[in-house]
This record gives structure tokens, C-alpha cells and sequence, in this order.
């Protein structure tokens, strides 16, 4: 008779991270692909400078409106800006506008959504209420309240309201997944047990709680990525995001780039190109963590 | 069932009235209100007599607590006051825009289903064949492409290949159902790729998992035909978690059309909006705000009504 040996790869606790980052390139080879659209958009948009072949802000009354060639790959706009060059620094302003906006609408969705689970009964009521309230909201039309409210502030080139407005939708999507995900583990017995150790709620919600609901937070963080992308997109190119002259993919495509149909598509085809293929990036990236950490938590 | 919908329908008045608060408050947190836009942009030194005089005509000077009373009231009389612009009241700056604006949702929305319920079934039945990838490959597209960008692109292949643009007035369908749809039939396109591209792959995940089901190996087993099978058994239950994703992708279509509507400059409740937000217009954002609210409040309501009626456990859990 022979003692059965256990599996080594069941008792194994500790996942080894090269073993997983395999398994992750084996079970989902689009999300591969995403991954690596997403670091070639970081590349762009941290190294800018480096990268870009001219200034994008500028202005050369010499080739307005040229079209793509060796010179300008991308042809250059109606002030005869390289449209290259204002892509990869507007990776920036996609960036930093859609990681900042999505990781704030989500940290505060998650807290709000631990919290719900957490407390329960009237309070969870409440949160849910206004959690309605906001979701009856598509994410653009809630931005564009948020934006006739605040204005703008500009620190630096960035506008901290633009973030919010598009921060505020994210955060009640957010909470509703992380709520589901807390519930479960609400009624852990280590929960039970914190509480009996007479921790305080912010302890049990921060050290016990949140690091259980990690991996949603992680694909609601990444999935959102892609939404605040396209939401400052829509919103400068509707002219209430971000302001000429800053190099930004949807306020390329706005204005007088639409005039300019029959003259020059490349100012159209490019700046929605680069969309296109961030918010598929960023989405992807989200749906191919979900299914690879957690395939119970459909979004 | 009675209880169920009557219990239902009073769901909606709390989030009806958070949102008329909500949308109240947040307008009026930051100070700053259409006066100065509307008096100071025109380059003109204007006393502060006068932008005070403009103030108290416009009712901006009452109380918060007063004008909030006002509003509330005014929402559930239907009575959403005047546009603080154009000095219309806000009731009728929507109505005059909001046939256009509905056509298009409504037009998306069949585009979308008529396209998805084949796609979604074929990409099930062919699964993993050429024909899947093919469809996994529009649906992707449908997620991350710009409705606003694609509109663009519709653009740019109408000029390139007939040298045509749809037309910019608007014309009822009543009057004209070949001019409307010329002119309505793009803006719906663009906006209803995404709806479409969600709802197929929705359908084609929900009927792959049906497909698996005991009952559909009885049927084939009792000898009905395939075609039956897929129709009758197969795609009805399917096309029940359809319908919530119908439903929530519903926002992203009004969201979509807000932002289109500019591409085709088309006089809808999207660019009255996006108009009214940049001259912060607060009485017609308020107004256009309770109304895509409400228009999403009530899709939701008859999205968990039909489901109820379609699948029995919902009505008596």
C-alpha cells in the first residue's frame, strides 16, 4: 500500500510570482498583448521628451496640415504641430489623468463598499441609497455635472477637477462590486475574531478586510483605467477637459479637426487610434486579470 | 406579482428625489453661477449693480434653503422653471429637442439588438471557429472604439466613398422617413456599435452555458429538431441575462449620444447639454439631469419587470 504523497503544487501556500506571471502568459495571451500596449503607453508617456521626435507645442507656419511622411509620421496639425509627437506626450495626459481619477474613484469606492459590508443593516442601507442615486448617472453625464460645478483648478498643467469629475462616477461602480466581494468576507471568522479582540472598525475594515478584497479592487482599478481614458477624451473633446495648448487625444480630434475632413483625415484617424488602443489596453488587461485572479467577479 | 411591482415602482421615488438634491447641492457647492458668465464675457465692464439686478431677476439671490424648496417643488409639479439663457422655460428647451435625441437611442437600440441576437448565436454555435474569432474581434473593437471617434470614421467613409454628407436639419419621421433616416441612421450606427458588440457577446456566453444545460440534451434526445432547440429552448433563456446587460449598457448609450451628437451637429438633448454645462446654465442641467435620471431609472424599472414576468423565481424570492 502506498501513502499517497500530496501534490506539491495544493500545499504550496505561497504562489511563486515568475511561475505565476507564466501561467498568466500561458491562460491568457490577449491580455499578454494588452500588457504590453499598456508599458509601451507608460514608455511614451514617461519618457516624452525622449521620445518624441519634436516639440509638440511647437507652432511652424511652414507645414501646416502636411500630410504623413518621413518627416512627420503622423502629419502635423492646422498650426503645423507634429501630430506624432502631441500623441505620445498626450499618453501623458491620458496617463496621469486616467490612473489618478480611476485609482481615487476606486479606492474610495472600495473603502465605501468595505465599510458598507461591514457595518450592515442601516448604514449599508444608507450607502446604498446614494450609491443609486450616482449610478443613475452615465459616467460622462455625471462628469459634465461635476465640471459645471467645480470649474476648473489648475495645479501645474493639470486640472485637479477634471479628475474628480471623472473620479465620482467611477467610485459608486466601484463600490457596488467591492461590496459584494466584502461580504463574503465579512463573515470570516477572523472578522469575528478581530471584533472579539475588540480592534477598532477602522482597524478591521484597513488590516483584516481590505487586503481580502484586493484582486477586485485590482480589476475594477485596471478596467477603470480605460473608462477615465475615455471619459477625458470625450470630455476635451467636447472642450471641457483639458485646454489647448496641452497635447491631449480628444481635444486633437475636437475643434477644428472635425472642419478639416476633406483635407486632412490624419488628424482624425491618428488621436482616435491612440484611444482606441488605450481604452483596448486597459480593458483588456482588466478582463484578462479578472478571469486569471478571480472568475467570479463578472463585472 | 402585484406586490412585487408595486414595491418596485416605489424603489424609484428615493433615488428620484436623491438625485433632484443631489443635483441641486452639487451645482451650487462652488460659488460662481451664469451671471458672470453671461454678463462678464462679453469683455464689458459691467457694474456690480447690474450683475446684481441680473442675480435678483434670475432668482439667484434668494436663499439656498428657498431656491431648494422651489426646486423640489418644481420637480414634482413638473414644473423645471426657465433656462437661465435663453429665457425659455426649460420644459420646452427639451421637448423641441427631445424627438431627435430619442430616435437616435431608439434606432441604436434596434440596430443593436436586430445585430446582436444572430452574431451572439452564430459565435455560440461556431464556437472557437473562424466566424468566433471574428466576432471576439468586432466586440472588441465596439468596447474600446470612441462611439464619438467612430462617428468620425463613418464621416470620413461617407466623403470618401460618395463624396456625401448626411444632412444637418432634422426632419421628422412622419414627414419624411427616407430624409430622417439619411440624416439619423449614422449618429445611431456609431452609437449603437458598442451596444451591439456588449449584447452579442452577452448572449453568446449566456447561450454557451445553456447550451450545456440537462434539458437541452432531453430535447435533442426526444428527437426535436436542432433548429427548435436552439429557438425554442436554447435561445429564451439565453436572452434573459441579455436583458440586464441591455438595460445597464442603456447608460453608456446616453453617454455615447451626448458626445456623438456634436460629431453629427445634431440639435439633440446632448448638445443642449453639453451647451447648457458650458454656460452653466444650472435650471436646464438641473432639468436635463432629472430627465436622464428618470430615463434611466424607468429602462432599469422595466428591464426587472420584464424579468420578473419571464422568470418566475425573481417574483416570488
Amino acid at each position: 500500500m502506498t501513502i499517497a504523497v500530496p501534490d506539491s503544487s495544493i500545499v504550496e501556500t505561497a504562489p511563486r510570482p515568475r511561475g505565476q506571471i507564466a501561467e498568466f502568459v500561458r491562460q491568457q495571451p490577449l491580455g499578454t498583448v494588452s500588457f504590453f500596449i499598456i508599458c509601451a503607453m507608460m514608455f511614451a508617456g514617461v519618457a516624452s521628451e525622449l521620445v518624441a521626435p519634436y516639440d509638440p507645442l511647437a507652432i511652424d507656419f511652414t507645414s501646416i496640415m502636411s500630410a504623413p511622411s518621413w518627416a512627420h509620421w503622423c502629419g502635423t496639425d492646422a498650426y503645423g504641430r507634429d501630430i506624432c509627437s502631441r500623441l505620445i506626450y498626450g499618453s501623458r495626459t491620458a496617463l496621469v489623468i486616467g490612473f489618478t481619477s480611476s485609482f481615487i474613484g476606486s479606492s474610495i469606492g472600495a473603502i465605501l463598499g468595505i465599510a458598507s459590508a461591514y457595518f450592515g443593516g442601516k448604514i449599508d442601507d444608507w450607502i446604498q441609497r446614494v450609491m443609486d442615486v450616482l449610478l443613475a448617472f452615465p459616467i460622462i453625464v455625471l462628469a459634465l455635472v461635476v465640471v459645471a460645478a467645480f470649474g476648473k483648478m489648475l495645479v501645474g498643467e493639470i486640472d485637479i477637477n477634471l479628475i474628480i469629475a471623472i473620479a465620482i462616477p467611477i467610485l459608486p461602480r466601484v463600490a457596488r462590486v467591492v461590496r459584494a466581494a466584502a461580504f463574503s468576507v465579512r463573515v470570516m471568522p477572523y472578522v469575528d475574531a478581530a471584533r472579539a479582540a475588540g480592534y477598532s472598525h477602522t482597524r478591521i475594515i484597513f488590516r483584516h478586510m481590505a487586503p481580502n478584497v484586493v484582486a477586485p479592487y485590482l480589476i475594477m482599478l485596471t478596467a477603470f483605467i480605460a473608462q477615465a481614458i475615455l471619459a477625458e477624451a470625450s470630455l476635451s473633446f467636447l472642450g471641457l477637459g483639458v485646454q489647448e495648448p496641452t497635447a491631449a487625444w480628444g481635444l486633437m480630434l475636437s475643434g477644428n479637426a472635425a472642419d478639416f475632413y476633406r483635407q486632412a483625415p490624419w488628424l482624425i484617424l491618428f488621436p482616435g487610434v491612440a484611444i482606441s488602443l488605450a481604452v483596448f489596453g486597459f480593458n483588456l488587461f482588466g478582463d484578462s486579470l479578472r478571469d486569471f485572479l478571480d472568475p467570479r467577479f463578472k463585472v | 406579482m402585484l406586490r412585487y411591482t408595486i414595491n418596485r415602482i416605489l424603489l424609484t421615488i428615493p433615488t428620484l428625489l436623491g438625485v433632484a438634491v443631489l443635483v441641486f447641492f452639487m451645482l451650487r457647492i462652488v460659488p460662481g453661477d451664469i451671471v458672470e458668465v453671461k454678463l462678464r464675457g462679453d469683455g464689458g465692464a459691467v457694474t456690480q449693480e447690474t450683475i446684481e439686478m441680473e442675480r435678483h431677476r434670475l432668482g439667484l439671490d434668494k436663499p439656498l434653503m428657498v431656491q431648494f424648496k422651489d426646486w423640489m417643488v418644481g420637480v414634482v409639479t413638473f414644473n423645471y422653471g426657465i433656462s437661465m439663457w435663453t429665457e425659455r422655460p426649460v420644459m420646452e428647451e427639451i421637448a423641441i429637442r427631445l424627438e431627435l435625441s430619442l430616435e437616435v437611442a431608439i434606432l441604436a437600440t434596434l440596430i443593436a439588438i436586430l445585430l446582436a441576437i444572430p452574431l451572439g448565436t452564430t459565435a455560440a454555435l461556431y464556437r472557437d471557429t473562424w466566424i468566433d474569432y471574428l466576432m471576439r474581434i468586432l466586440t472588441i473593437g465596439g468596447i474600446s472604439i470612441p462611439s464619438f471617434w467612430f462617428g468620425m470614421l463613418i464621416m470620413l467613409s461617407l466623403l470618401a466613398a460618395f463624396n456625401w454628407l448626411p444632412p444637418i436639419t432634422f426632419t421628422p419621421i412622419y414627414v419624411d422617413p427616407v430624409a430622417n433616416l439619411t440624416q439619423l441612421i449614422w449618429p445611431a450606427a456609431a452609437v449603437g456599435y458598442r451596444y451591439c458588440a456588449v449584447t452579442a457577446r452577452m448572449i453568446r456566453s449566456s447561450l454557451l452555458e445553456v447550451l450545456s444545460e440537462d434539458y437541452i440534451r432531453t430535447a435533442r434526445a426526444k428527437g426535436v429538431q436542432e433548429k427548435l432547440v436552439i429557438s425554442r429552448h436554447a435561445l429564451r433563456n439565453a436572452l434573459l441575462p441579455a436583458i440586464t446587460v441591455i438595460a445597464l449598457e442603456f447608460t453608456f448609450l446616453i453617454g455615447g449620444l451626448v458626445v456623438t451628437e456634436q460629431v453629427f451637429n445634431l440639435n439633440g438633448i446632448g448638445q443642449l447639454f453639453v451647451q447648457s454645462v458650458s454656460r452653466n446654465d444650472f435650471t436646464l442641467i438641473q432639468g436635463m439631469v432629472m430627465l436622464i435620471a428618470a430615463f434611466y431609472v424607468f429602462v432599469n424599472l422595466a428591464v426587472d419587470l420584464l424579468y420578473a414576468v419571464f422568470d418566475p423565481r425573481i417574483r416570488y424570492a
